[in-house]
C-alpha cells in the first residue's frame, strides 16, 4: 500500500507528460513542417527556409479568402457579443421561471454536431429564399458563437454589484449615465473579451463556413481547397501555422481580460476586503 | 385627514423626513406596516432592529430605491411620491459600500458633482475638503482596490457629504468592521455629523452602536415602529418586554396592579415587595398582570453588613468572568427566575463564591413597569 503511495506521483507525472505530449504533438508539427525546404512532410527535414512564408502574401485567393474570412470574423463576433450582453444581463441580474431553461437552450449549440446543425441552417437559408454568400456564413457563425460568448460574459457579469448602480443613481446620475460611467466601464473587459472569442471561433470555423458560402472562401475553405494538390501543401503548413498563433494570441488575451473583468466585478464590497 | 396633517406641518416646523402611515406589502407579506415617524433637522437619528424588522426597507424608500405601497414621504416639505432616487436630496452609504472598482479615491468621491458642472477649481478644493473631513487627505490617487476596509468606508462616506445632502441614509455601515475599529468610527461618526450638521438616518442591528451614536432612536419589530425615544429612554423605560430584550439584559418579574392612576402605578411582587413605579406612557392595562423590569447592572452588591434601603436577599448559583465585570446569576426565593447581576470587579465580585448567600440592594426608580 505505501510502497503504490510512494510511487504513484511519478506515475501519475509521467502519465501527464505523455498527455499533454500527444495533445500537443500534432500541432508542433505544423510549424516544424512549414519552415521544411522539401514539400513532402517527412523527417529528416532536408534545410529550413522561409520561403513558403514569402509566397503566401503572392497569392491573390489567399488574399481574398484572408478579407473574407476578417469580415466574418468581425461581424460574426460583434453580433454574437451584443446579443451574448443582452442574454447573460438577463440571466445574471434578473430571477424569472424558465430561467435556466432559457440559459440551456442558449448553450445547446455548443454540444450539437456541427454537421447537423450546418445542414439545418443550409436548409433554413434555402427555405427563406436567400441566396448563399457570406451574411449566411456570418448568420451561422453567430449561432454557434453565442455559448462561447454567453460564458465569458456571464462571468464577468456575475457577481456584478447591484449597489454599484444604486449608489450611481443615489449620486444623481441618471439611468443612461449609470450605464455609460458605471455599468460600461465595468464590464468592458468581458465585452472585448467575448469579442476576441468569437473572432476566434468564426476565423477557425469550416464545417459551417463550407455549407453556408456561396463563391466565396473564408481561410479555411481555402486550406480545405489546397490540400488535394500536394504541392501546395508546405504554403497550407505555412498558412496553418499563422492561424495557430493568431488564436493562440487572441484566446491569450481574451481570457486575461476576462479574468481582469470577473476580478473587477467580484472583489469589492467591505465584506471581502 | 387634511386638515390634520397640514396642521401637524405648521407644529413640526424643523421635520426633515415626514414619514407618514406608509405600508410596504410584498403579497401577502407587509415589510412595513403603517409607520409614521418624523425625523428632525441635524439629528442623528436610528432605526434599530433585527434582521427583517422593516429598518433597510424604510431607508431604501427615503432613499428613492422602493416606493411604499401606501402612505407618503416628504423630505424637507416635499413629498417623494415619484421622484426617482436621482432626484432626491438625500444621499446614502452602502451596506457594501458600493466603491466604484474601476475608479480612483478621487474619482469615486467626484462621482456625484461631474453633473453639477463644477468649475474644476471648485469641484477640486470641494473633493479635498470632503477627504480631509474623513481623515483620508493624501490617500486620493490610490486605487479603490487597494484599500483596507476602514479606508473604503471613509471613501463612501466622503463621496456622499461631498454632495452636501439634506440627509445622509446609512445602511449598517459599521457591520463588516472589526470590533476595535467599528467603535472607533462609532466615535467618528458622531463626531462628524455635529461637525457637518447633517441629518444622518443610521440602520443598525446593533444596539449599542444605536445607544452610543444616535440623538434619538425608533425600535422596530416585524415591519412595526414599537418606541421612539431618546437612547437613555429607550434603554431605562423600554415599552414593552420586546424592546427591553432586544436593547441589552433585562431581569422581568411578575406583578399584580394594586393600584393605578394617570401617573404612576403600585404593584405587588413576590421578590420586591410593594412597588410604586412611573406609569409608562404607552402603559395599556392587560387584566390584573404586569412585568417588572429590572436592568442586572441595577442590582448592586451589599458588602459584609452594609444595608440599603431596598433590598432583596439570596443565593448565587452561577458565576461568569468577564474581564471588567462579573455577572452572577442569583436566585431569590419566590421569584420563578433567577436575577442577573452584573457588578465591576473593583471589590471583588469575581471572588464571590458559588453558592454564598448575598443580598442586592436596588433604586425602585430602576425598576420600570411594562405592559404584559
Amino acid at each position: 500500500m505505501t510502497a503504490i503511495r510512494r510511487y504513484l506521483p511519478s506515475w501519475l507525472s509521467s502519465y501527464a507528460a505523455l498527455y499533454i505530449l500527444f495533445l500537443y504533438l500534432p500541432v508542433i508539427f505544423l510549424p516544424i513542417f512549414s519552415i521544411n525546404t522539401a514539400a513532402t512532410p517527412k523527417f529528416p527535414l532536408s534545410g529550413v527556409t522561409l520561403h513558403w512564408y514569402e509566397d503566401l502574401p503572392r497569392t491573390p485567393a489567399l488574399i481574398d479568402a484572408t478579407w473574407n474570412s476578417l469580415a466574418v470574423g468581425v461581424s460574426a463576433a460583434i453580433l454574437s457579443t451584443v446579443f451574448g450582453i443582452l442574454a447573460a444581463r438577463s440571466i445574471t441580474r434578473y430571477r424569472y421561471p424558465g430561467r435556466r431553461t432559457v440559459n440551456g437552450l442558449i448553450m445547446a449549440p455548443l454540444v450539437l454536431p456541427e454537421v447537423i446543425v450546418a445542414i439545418s441552417m443550409l436548409l433554413v437559408m434555402l427555405q427563406l429564399g436567400l441566396s448563399l454568400s457570406l451574411f449566411t456564413v456570418v448568420l451561422g457563425h453567430v449561432l454557434v458563437c453565442i455559448p462561447y460568448s454567453m460564458t465569458v460574459l456571464t462571468s464577468g457579469f456575475e457577481g456584478f454589484d447591484r449597489s454599484l448602480e444604486e449608489a450611481s443613481a443615489d449620486l444623481g446620475e441618471s439611468a443612461f449615465g449609470t450605464f455609460r460611467r458605471v455599468t460600461l466601464p465595468m464590464v468592458a473587459p468581458a465585452i472585448i473579451s467575448s469579442l476576441l472569442v468569437c473572432f476566434t471561433i468564426s476565423l477557425d470555423e469550416f464545417i459551417i463556413a463550407f455549407f453556408l458560402t456561396g463563391t466565396e472562401a473564408t481561410l479555411p475553405i481555402y486550406i480545405w481547397g489546397q490540400l488535394r494538390f500536394a504541392a501546395k501543401l508546405p504554403g497550407v503548413l505555412a498558412l496553418g501555422t499563422l492561424l495557430l498563433v493568431a488564436s493562440f494570441v487572441l484566446m491569450t488575451v481574451a481570457e486575461i481580460l476576462r479574468r481582469r473583468a470577473a476580478r473587477r466585478t467580484q472583489n469589492q464590497g467591505g465584506l471581502y476586503a | 385627514m387634511l386638515e390634520r396633517v397640514q396642521s401637524e406641518r405648521i407644529q413640526t416646523d424643523c421635520t426633515i423626513i415626514d414619514i407618514r402611515d406608509v405600508t410596504r406589502s410584498y403579497g401577502a407579506f407587509k415589510a412595513l406596516d403603517n409607520a409614521s415617524l418624523s425625523i428632525g433637522k441635524g439629528e442623528f437619528f436610528s432605526l434599530l432592529g433585527p434582521s427583517g424588522c422593516g429598518k433597510t426597507t424604510l431607508l431604501r424608500m427615503i432613499a428613492g430605491f422602493d416606493t411604499p405601497t401606501s402612505g407618503s414621504i416628504a423630505v424637507d416639505g416635499q413629498p417623494m411620491d415619484g421622484i426617482p432616487a436621482n432626484r432626491r436630496p438625500t444621499n446614502m452609504v452602502f451596506q457594501s459600500y458600493a466603491i466604484f472598482p474601476h475608479l480612483n479615491v478621487e474619482q469615486n468621491v467626484a462621482y456625484g458633482l461631474k453633473r453639477l458642472k463644477l468649475q474644476s477649481g471648485e469641484e477640486k478644493r470641494r473633493v479635498e475638503e470632503a477627504l480631509e473631513q474623513v481623515s483620508l487627505t493624501g490617500l486620493g490617487k490610490r486605487r479603490a482596490t487597494e484599500l483596507s476596509g476602514g479606508q473604503r468606508q471613509r471613501v463612501a462616506l466622503a463621496r456622499a457629504l461631498v454632495m452636501r445632502p439634506k440627509v445622509l441614509l446609512l445602511d449598517e455601515p459599521l457591520s463588516a468592521l472589526d470590533k476595535k475599529l467599528r467603535e472607533q468610527m462609532q466615535v467618528e461618526l458622531r463626531r462628524l455629523q455635529q461637525a457637518v450638521g447633517i441629518t444622518f438616518v443610521l440602520v443598525t442591528h446593533d444596539q449599542y452602536e444605536a445607544l452610543a451614536m444616535s440623538d434619538r432612536i425608533a425600535v422596530m419589530f416585524g415591519g412595526r415602529i414599537a418606541q421612539v425615544a431618546s437612547p437613555k429612554e429607550i434603554y431605562q423605560r423600554p415599552v414593552n418586554r420586546q424592546v427591553a430584550d432586544f436593547l441589552g439584559g433585562m431581569n422581568f418579574v411578575k406583578a399584580e396592579i394594586v393600584e393605578e392612576n394617570d401617573a404612576s402605578l403600585v404593584v405587588d411582587t413576590l421578590g420586591f415587595g410593594r412597588v410604586r413605579t412611573d406609569k409608562p406612557k404607552a402603559f395599556v392595562r392587560n387584566g390584573g398582570a404586569a412585568t417588572l423590569g429590572i436592568r442586572p447592572e441595577r442590582l448592586r452588591v451589599l458588602w459584609d453588613n452594609a444595608t440599603a434601603k431596598f433590598e432583596v436577599a439570596g443565593k448565587v448559583v452561577e458565576r461568569h468572568y468577564f474581564g471588567e465585570i462579573t455577572h452572577l446569576i442569583v436566585e431569590i426565593p419566590g421569584l420563578e427566575k433567577p436575577l442577573s447581576v452584573t457588578e465591576t470587579n473593583d471589590f471583588g465580585a469575581d471572588d464571590i463564591p458559588v453558592g454564598a448567600p448575598i443580598r442586592l440592594a436596588y433604586d425602585p426608580e430602576a425598576l420600570v413597569a411594562m405592559a404584559d
